[in-house]
């Protein structure tokens, strides 16, 4: 505890300095490392319609170091190695490989310079149903063969076993890929990237999904390849792991390169400050609201491996905050305490009493409410229309007889949330497919006030709403906690939480690890604990 | 990124589309109305209309009950097969066991339940993808109406296996329930009730929204696999009940009876898809799809059509009424 509390207190001290120092040091790139560098990108910029996604970046990075990438979401990290893979073929700005100007405007073009890149998503990149084997050789089988039409099976197996060894992979050829554990199959990967020329990796978010002792198998590798002479970049959101594997680091905000150094002379909670820069005021309503005694608890809750042994109660008028990046079991969490996952274990408590949730059904009758993540798959119902929507989870309050629908309270009740919400539709008769991000959204959210439940649960409700929807959100989530009501608000956007929750937890790796008052707290502290930092 | 979809003008193209979508159904039987009315002289005769509607009243039944299945996003296969084990069951009853006509038919029911029972256990219990797993008990119920009656066609005075003549009959209002006008006020009932309960009660409305989104469905805490029983459970009633007129229609239980019906219920119910642009299976729309598919069948024959042709105009129809449905959810 009291190491903690040291830590963040000089931490905080630190950062009074360092806004000072930033205002001056700002979108600088200073000189890294004394070597000729392996890739310069050289004033990056790209635009996609309406939004400019990178404004003249200059990055670069040496042969035999693994360069980390950082920044917030929406950053342009991806865009950025995108353009180096050759995703984008419209970007402004020249690339060099060994002081040489390049063209890399195809995927293909990037593959031949031995730009490498391996995706998050590693099970869309491997076929399953084939072997370790053939997955590795895919790229071969499919581009070189040329006119040949039989594959050498026993060359195919001894090639890949020899990428395996020299990487030491202990996984056999011959296995499926569908029998390998999430480790393995990132390493076939990226065996796969490096079996064809590779000096430049990027490794993006490799270890996201990785227990702890996979993640040493996977660095075991970089490092391996580090003595090969590959360059590696590497992004994450994990700062340890970032300290632990990276020499140097690339610090990204709004499109922008703000910071380039190597990594032993940033601190973490410098890192932090950089990847947040100047806070853009959001309109947070100030509703002065009585908070009552604790009235829902989670007690222990367990999901296979995603959520590891949960705790949390929410006071009657509280907004509790769930913090924590992408990935961290936030989602998880939200839907496991609605019923909503099959494995889940644990005790959850209403009012005292204890509640017997097996699904969400279950859950709607005990008065709680969730506003899911994924909207358009998991939140509406696109074809049908809004009336339909709105009146969803309380059909049984527009049926008379039991079931037979009135549809004259209905379409009252829809006009009057449009109404109250501020919905845009030309009627309550509108498809939802045909309303703008925002309005689904606040579809998604008016089906659950009219329920009236005793919690509600907001899964990122703000993603992919324009900011005139965000205030009449944050004004909603305020307005039923001065109802009384417990609001559990799960965000990656930790400016929404610090600005309309009361108290906050903070999840990193499927455990809540750290509790905080939202008033006595602040943004880079969320996210320092957020990415692991701060605890050690 | 979820951005907001800006409003497009519509081209007149797609102002056709969608008239054609809306209406095309009807536009078609009215003028196929036309067509065999001036062509053939006889179509327009009362005698004829009641034909038809006579002759459609059986696939317009279990296709009702496969339009139900569909409501909620599943696919039940297997009507035809368990039409043809309520045939055999309901015959059998009366003249294999001497029932009366309400243990008769109510047996057959309950049987036909469990087949519903089956269905949905195995689908939503093993999440089999519907239309696969009903295809598999398809071939399972019509090979258990096939055991049942040995392979052999069931009927008053048969030959039992002991050499003796079946001494049940089959009762006499049983006989009435296949003749006009209790087959065409059945089917109209049929149609009537489970249009009222799709559009005008929660329990239809809530299959519906399984139907279009089930996951959001589930968080909306809609019990969804009870409403997915329930669905396979009404399908498997009609088409338990379409057996049993078939079977008060020819008062006999041949093999695999209830088979040929399939293709036609699939048929009605996608063409029903469209009708007034509903856009999803209802059970108005079915009526009108078995309508469009009797008045074909009925205006073809007169025009000396063979009847071994008939399938390919049938198929035709199910395979527009199928590029129609998925073009439109494309755009």
């Amino acid at each position: 505890m009291s190491v903690i509390d040291k830590g963040a207190l000089s931490y905080l001290k630190g950062r009074i300095h360092l806004r000072s120092v930033m205002e001056t040091t700002a979108v600088t790139s200073t000189t890294l490392s004394t070597e000729a560098p392996l890739l310069q990108m050289k004033h990056i910029s790209i635009s996609f319609p309406g939004v400019k996604a990178l404004t003249d970046v200059d990055f670069q990075t040496t042969a035999g170091t693994a360069h980390a990438l950082i920044g917030a979401n929406g950053a342009g990290k991806s865009t950025l190695m995108k353009i180096l893979s050759g995703a984008y073929n419209h970007y402004e700005g020249e690339i060099w490989l060994d002081g040489r100007e390049v063209h890399i405007r195809s995927p293909k073009e990037a593959k031949d310079l031995g730009i490498q890149i391996v995706y998050q998503e590693v099970d869309t990149a491997l076929i399953p149903n084939l072997t370790v084997g053939e997955n590795i050789m895919l790229d071969r089988t499919v581009h070189d063969m040329g006119r040949r039409h039989l594959i050498r099976w026993k060359e195919l197996y001894q090639e890949a076993e020899s990428i395996l060894a020299r990487m030491n992979i202990r996984v056999s050829g011959k296995k499926l890929i569908s029998e390998l554990t999430l480790a393995e199959k990132q390493m076939v990967l990226i065996a796969r990237a490096v079996s064809k020329q590779c000096r430049i990796l990027v490794l993006d978010e490799p270890t996201a999904p990785l227990s702890h002792s996979e993640t040493e198998q996977l660095f075991k590798l970089v490092r391996k390849l580090k003595e090969d002479g590959v360059s590696i970049i590497f992004i994450s959101h994990r700062l340890p792991e970032l300290y632990e594997i990276c020499d140097e680091i690339t610090i990204m905000r709004d499109g922008q390169l703000v910071k380039s150094d190597r990594i032993a002379n940033i601190d973490q909670p410098k890192v932090v400050e950089y990847m947040l820069g100047a806070k853009m005021d959001q309109q947070f309503p100030r509703i002065e609201r009585e908070i009552g005694p604790t009235w829902f608890e989670v007690n222990n809750m367990l999901d296979s491996g995603k959520i590891n042994g949960v705790n949390l109660h929410i006071r009657q008028g509280e907004i509790v905050g769930l913090a924590g990046l992408v990935g961290a079991g936030k989602t998880e969490l939200c839907r496991a305490i609605f019923g909503a996952s099959d494995t889940s274990t644990g005790e959850i408590r209403l009012g005292g009493s204890k509640l017997r949730i097996r699904s969400p059904h279950d859950a709607v009758r005990y008065g709680i409410a969730l506003v899911p993540e994924e909207r358009r798959r998991e939140g509406v119902f696109v074809e049908e229309p809004v009336s339909v929507n709105l009146t969803a989870a309380v059909l049984s309050h527009f049926s008379k007889w039991g079931s037979w629908l009135s549809f004259g309270k209905e379409k009252q009740a829809a006009r009057e949330m449009i109404e109250r919400l501020g919905i845009k539709t030309p009627s309550e008769k509108a498809r939802v497919r045909n309303l703008s991000g925002g309005n689904q959204q606040k579809v998604a959210i008016g089906k659950w006030l009219l329920v009236d439940a005793d919690v509600y649960i907001f899964d990122e409700p703000t993603k992919g709403v324009d900011v005139g929807a965000k205030r009449d959100i944050f004004n909603l989530v305020a307005e039923l906690a001065k109802r009384g009501k417990c609001v559990l608000y799960a965000s990656s956007e930790l400016s929404e939480i610090v600005g309309i929750t009361d108290r906050v937890y903070v999840m990193y790796d499927g455990s809540i690890t750290k509790e905080l008052t939202t008033r006595s707290s602040h943004e880079e502290e969320i996210l320092l604990y957020c990415t692991g930092g701060g605890l050690t | 990124m979820n951005t907001a979809r800006p409003v497009k003008e519509k081209p007149a193209a797609s102002f056709a589309f969608d008239f054609l979508y809306k209406y095309g159904t009807l536009i078609t039987v009215f003028v196929l109305i036309l067509v065999f009315g001036t062509v053939a002289d006889n179509f327009l005769n009362t005698s004829n209309i009641i034909n038809i509607l006579r002759s459609i009243s059986i696939v317009t039944i279990i296709a009702v009950g496969l339009t139900v299945s569909l409501a909620v996003g599943g696919f039940d296969l297997s009507v035809g097969s368990t039409a043809s084990l309520a045939n055999a069951l309901v015959i059998s009853m009366f003249v294999w066991h001497g029932q009366n006509i309400g243990i008769g038919i109510g047996l057959t029911l309950l049987f036909c339940l469990a087949v519903g029972l089956i269905n949905a256990f195995l689908v939503i219990n093993f999440k089999i993808d519907d239309m696969l797993m009903t295809l598999a008990t398809m071939f399972i119920f019509q090979g258990v109406a096939l055991t049942y009656t040995r392979g052999a066609t069931i009927s008053q005075n048969m030959i039992l296996p002991s050499g003796d003549f079946a001494t049940g009959k089959i009762p006499a209002v049983f006989e009435k329930i296949g003749q006009v006008p209790w087959i065409i006020v059945i089917m109209v009932l049929v149609v009537i009730v489970v249009h009222l309960f799709l559009t005008y009660t929660k329990h239809g409305r809530y299959m519906y929204m399984i139907g279009g989104n089930r996951e959001a469905a589930a968080l909306s805490g809609i019990p969804v696999s009870k409403y997915r029983l329930a669905a396979y459970l009404v399908s498997a009633l009609f088409a338990a009940i379409g057996g049993i007129i078939l079977g008060a229609r020819v008062m006999t239980a041949e093999v695999n009876s209830g088979g040929p019906y399939l293709m036609d219920a699939v048929a009605a119910t996608f063409i029903g898809y469209s009708v007034f642009g509903a856009g999803k299976p209802n059970a108005l729309g079915t009526f009108v799809g078995a309508v469009l598919i009797g008045i074909l069948q009925n205006g073809l024959i007169m025009l000396s059509v063979p009847y071994y042709a008939m399938d390919i105009v049938k198929g035709s129809v199910l395979a527009l009424a199928l590029a129609l449905t998925y073009y439109k959810k494309r755009h």
